[in-house]
């Protein structure tokens, strides 16, 4: 008896710390995407809807000029993504490894100055690299000359060639921030003892991160691989306000996000498409659900074993 | 609990927020993309018209160019747009009157002071209805430094010859990049560059025309000569051209560094306050001496009721204003380059708006050529005129195959009435 | 106890990595900063020289004041940011509990549902929100905007908050149960305390989007009372793109408030996440 009511009031407490978060979640969120996602089995015919099954899919897939679009995206989308994850992540570890080290002079200093450009708007990051980058104002091609390299200057956000990568390393510069701070986070949460311990087996400097101390933040870059796919998969706002929603040059910089806010909600003259918009998301949307689940059944069960 | 007080927190902001709105008198609000207008609205042409009008009060609230068509579309949609729409031209306005967010304004007091090409970027295909009372126009053209053509003893180039000609002396001389464009923003090249230059060579409207009825391909040489005379311009834009954006290329002119700006009229405003030197201004050169000279003189804005408006007598009494010689006579000297639809005729002041004006009486005017009808597919026939003549300048593209791209794009979709 | 990760060259080392990316990581913004103080001849002249007598010029600042109430955008933005995250951070924490603590029917399906919300942008849901906003009346007002927010912040935070939760030793909790403390007093007063660091860092992720969004303040809040910054400074950067000075005053005047909050608050976050880690 004092058992079964004792597991009615707990169920009583699940509830109560699930509900708000779900209502809102679902009121404000769920709800109204679900409401446009299903708009991708639908179609236009004149001003009225009707259900379309699995056309739209197919016209993104089979039609030469949609699956052209798509796929450029989705190739870009892809090369965004392994910059991040070969450049901002490897740095990012790097800083927090430096920056964790127990004696390290001015570390709070380093620390607020590194995690600056992340708190700033995509507004301010897009405009001031343009700036920077201008070939009119010329603060990169004189900082070029400073160093005897003018030559070397190309206008980078406007060869086909290069601009992506460019984009890719200014997202990079931004949001460096977040996994120093999630990978500093880990390493000053790993025991003392642990250390310690390591140190009585010999075990010290560069031995001691790769021995010791990777395996045990390997959950969390876990987890920032994850945010970083997530993140890179629905980027959109810096290549908008950096090269605007035609992702220029010549759709070199268009990804699944700016693919989608030009279908969606039109551009210039060309009207907003709600139901291929809607398709696009379904497809990003998939994309994005199976690397999570990827993460979350495959990764991240492997490495839960090296937990303490 | 916490729910509880969220229902609370959200029925006590509701009453808040109507409470509110019942306040004034009628106040109407117009969605605009025209920020750089702010100041204009709220200092000259909103006193003119409420002194005039007691009891209603007008807001004008812009928002960022580059957002507009999807910001508004999403508040009419959910109807929280304004009371006053201001209409962009063709599609993507006729959209809207289709769907039924734009109210028909054929019979409106006032609309009779517009010709029907004035009207034509605001009106059904069937001619029937109208939904916006045109604003302005804007025409294409060069702007140059007067100092840098005088110290370089050139004059304002007739042909296209004397165009080149003109270039390749500044390019000699080193003073100054001779030409003031960057194909960063795409639209640049596309705008200031194809359709600038490109009437000249489908013959305005004629061309335009014969494009919609099916007549003329994009592929056919007086569709392809516009783009190989931009393949030339690229020897004479300045270094690293290919990302430098429209500001930075207003910058470079404005600042004395370049002799010729490819122009809207509508820089007129900005550059009168900006530039320390003369201007001047000339129309696309024409092939030879003596042909006829062919402008883009291009309908851009509008202004249109929103049909769910509840204060619609409010606003029609604003929209007669709108179509009235006074309000055509301050927006035009207050805004120079922007040039009034309406029939009377307006006086103005500005010299470097007079000249683009001018040319009206002695070219033949035309309207860009991929706006009407044009662009109503996918894949867009204006989105992808930027892509390419970007592509054709940066020399990744050749005319001709951009031509056949932008055809084969346009076929895919669009199947002129034979 | 003298340790060879101590050894001079490598302390010389990390100082010179660590140096070199803050000056990566400031640089830029220096740049804009320095600039907006300067005229606009001297701005495209000597990009990065410092302001000096005669280049010190405060007009891209009169421009860019004399328009906007900045002072009140900024408020807008506070309220919002500080609105929000609290909200994100007690659903989210009490959600995240009951999914890291309880077994229940459905509890894997329950954590799959509110991590769908990190794939999807919520963007795509802006007319539906739109709508509920106008039946409800919350268009233009700050609400409004807090309440999206809230829902956009909330999936990240669970799904980052429940990977600490179940970190928590079972032993203290259940020791607390023994005790005779209600799962209310548990979750309050014996977890919360243990997960601040991550609470510290899933308030720094969530506040970063929420200040830096410039999408919904343009369609929920427009009105030039409940402006916030970024929306404030994004129309000034349209309405004077072709004068610098203005533009890069209005750069600096949505950096500087950021900046400011961030130094005073990073104190704070970084004792948040030391604190969980001094055992």
């Amino acid at each position: 008896m004092a058992e079964e009511t004792e597991r009615k009031r707990r169920r009583w407490h699940i509830a109560v710390f699930l509900a708000p978060a779900i209502l809102v979640y679902t009121a404000i969120m769920i709800l109204p995407l679900f409401g446009t996602l299903q708009l991708s089995l639908f179609t236009a015919d004149g001003q009225s809807r009707v259900f379309a099954g699995l056309a739209n899919f197919r016209q993104l897939f089979l039609d030469p000029r949609w699956s052209a679009s798509f796929w450029n995206a989705l190739g870009n989308n892809v090369w965004f993504f392994i910059i991040h994850m070969l450049v901002q992540n490897p740095i990012g570890i790097l800083l927090a490894a430096l920056l964790s080290s127990p004696k390290l002079r001015f570390s709070p200093f380093y620390r607020t100055a590194i995690f600056i450009p992340t708190i700033l708007s995509f507004v301010i990051v897009g405009f001031t690299w343009k700036l920077i980058l201008s070939p009119l104002w010329g603060v990169a091609p004189n900082l070029l000359d400073l160093i005897g390299l003018k030559s070397l200057f190309v206008p980078w956000l406007g060869k086909e060639q290069y601009a992506l990568t460019t984009l890719g390393l200014i997202s990079v510069w931004q949001f460096i921030g977040i996994p120093m701070m999630l990978i500093y986070a880990a390493l000053l949460s790993i025991p003392d003892e642990v250390i310690e311990a390591a140190e009585c087996d010999g075990i010290t400097g560069m031995a001691q991160f790769w021995k010791i101390k990777l395996p045990l933040i390997l959950p969390s870059i876990g987890i920032i691989s994850v945010l970083t796919f997530v993140g890179n998969f629905n980027a959109f706002d810096l290549i908008y306000s950096a090269q605007g929603a035609l992702a220029g040059p010549n759709y070199s910089t268009d990804i699944l996000g700016t693919f989608l806010y030009r279908t969606f909600f039109g551009f210039q003259l060309q009207t907003g498409d709600p139901y291929m918009g809607s398709t696009i998301a379904s497809m990003m949307f998939f994309i994005i659900l199976a690397g999570v689940c990827l993460y979350l059944f495959a990764i991240q069960t492997r490495l839960r074993r090296y937990q303490f | 609990m916490k729910t509880q007080a969220l229902t609370a927190l959200l029925m006590a902001s509701s009453i808040l927020g109507s409470a509110g709105m019942a306040l004034a008198d009628t106040t109407l609000t117009i969605e605009s993309w025209r920020n750089d207008d702010l100041s204009i609205w709220q200092e000259k042409l909103i006193p003119a018209f409420e002194a005039k009008n007691p009891g209603i009060k007008v807001v004008f609230s812009p928002s960022a160019p580059t957002e507009y068509n999807a910001a508004l579309n999403a508040k009419l949609d959910a109807g929280s747009a304004g009371d006053l729409i201001t209409c962009r031209p063709f599609d993507a306005s006729l959209e809207l009157y289709n769907k039924g967010h734009l109210a028909d304004l054929t019979s409106l007091a006032g609309m009779e002071n517009f010709s029907d090409v004035a009207k034509s970027a605001w009106t059904t295909d069937d001619g029937k209805a109208s939904f916006c009372v045109p604003m302005a126009s804007v025409i294409h053209g060069f702007i140059y430094n007067k100092e840098a053509f005088d110290k370089l003893g050139i004059t304002p180039p007739a042909t296209e010859a004397e165009f080149f000609a003109a270039l390749d002396k500044i390019k000699a001389d080193g003073t100054y990049v001779p030409m003031a464009m960057g194909t960063k923003d795409l639209w640049e090249a596309a705008t200031m560059g194809y359709q600038n230059i490109g009437p000249t060579y489908w013959h305005g409207e004629e061309g335009r025309l014969a494009l919609i009825k099916g007549e003329q391909k994009l592929t056919d040489a007086q569709w392809v000569e516009p783009f190989a005379t931009l393949a030339k311009w690229k020897d004479y834009l300045g270094d690293g051209f290919e990302a430098q954006s429209y500001p930075d290329s207003q910058n470079l002119f404005t600042l004395g560094r370049a002799a010729i700006y490819p122009a809207g009229s509508w820089e007129i405003s900005v550059f009168n306050t900006q530039a320390q030197f003369k201007m001047g201004a000339f129309p696309p050169p024409v092939k030879n001496a003596g042909d006829t000279c062919y402008i883009s003189d291009h309908n851009d804005i509008g202004i249109g009721l929103n049909a769910k408006s509840k204060n619609a007598d409010a606003a029609k009494t604003f929209l007669s204003w709108v179509a009235s010689p006074e309000f055509a006579t301050i927006y035009a000297n207050a805004l120079p380059g922007f040039f009034s639809l309406n029939s009377a005729a307006v006086k103005m002041e500005d010299p470097l708006a007079q000249e683009f004006v001018s040319w009206r009486e002695k070219c033949k005017p035309t309207i860009r050529s991929t706006y009407q009808i044009l662009s109503r597919g996918t894949p867009n026939l204006e989105n992808e005129t930027w892509v390419e003549s970007a592509n054709v300048i940066n020399g990744t593209s050749t005319p001709e195959a951009a031509a056949k791209k932008l055809q084969e794009g346009l076929e895919s979709w669009y199947k002129p009435a034979k | 106890m003298a340790k060879a990760t101590n050894s001079l060259p490598r302390t010389i080392a990390a100082h010179a990595i660590l140096l070199l990316y803050t000056v990566i990581a400031l640089a830029p913004v220096v740049v804009i900063v320095i600039n907006s103080f300067k005229s606009r001849n001297a701005i495209f002249r000597t990009p990065l020289a410092p302001p000096t007598a005669e280049t010190f010029d405060l007009i891209g600042y009169q421009t860019v004041l004399g328009q906007g109430d900045f002072l009140l955008y900024f408020q807008n933005s506070f309220i919002v940011t500080v609105g929000s995250l609290f909200l994100v951070l007690l659903f989210g924490a009490m959600a995240a509990f009951a999914l890291a603590e309880y077994r229940f029917k459905g509890n894997t399906l329950m954590g799959l549902y509110l991590a769908l919300g990190i794939m999807i942008p919520i963007r795509l849901g802006t007319v539906a929100i739109l709508q509920l906003m106008v039946a409800s009346g919350l268009v233009n007002t700050l609400t409004a905007l807090i309440l999206v927010y809230t829902a956009q912040g909330l999936p990240l935070c669970i799904f980052i908050l429940s990977e600490f939760m179940k970190q928590v030793s079972d032993d203290l909790k259940d020791a607390g149960r023994i005790d005779g403390l209600s799962e209310y007093r548990i979750f309050f007063r014996l977890v919360l305390p243990l997960v601040r660091p991550a609470m510290a860092t899933v308030a720094v992720f969530t506040m970063i989007p929420i200040w830096n969004d410039l999408w919904f303040p343009l369609i929920l809040a427009p009105s030039e009372s409940t402006k916030t910054i970024t929306l404030g400074a994004q129309l000034f950067i349209g309405q004077y793109v072709t004068n610098w000075n203005a533009v890069l005053a209005a750069l600096s005047l949505a950096i500087l408030p950021v900046l400011i909050l961030y130094v005073i608050f990073s104190r704070q976050l970084i004792r948040g996440i030391t604190s969980g880690a001094v055992k």
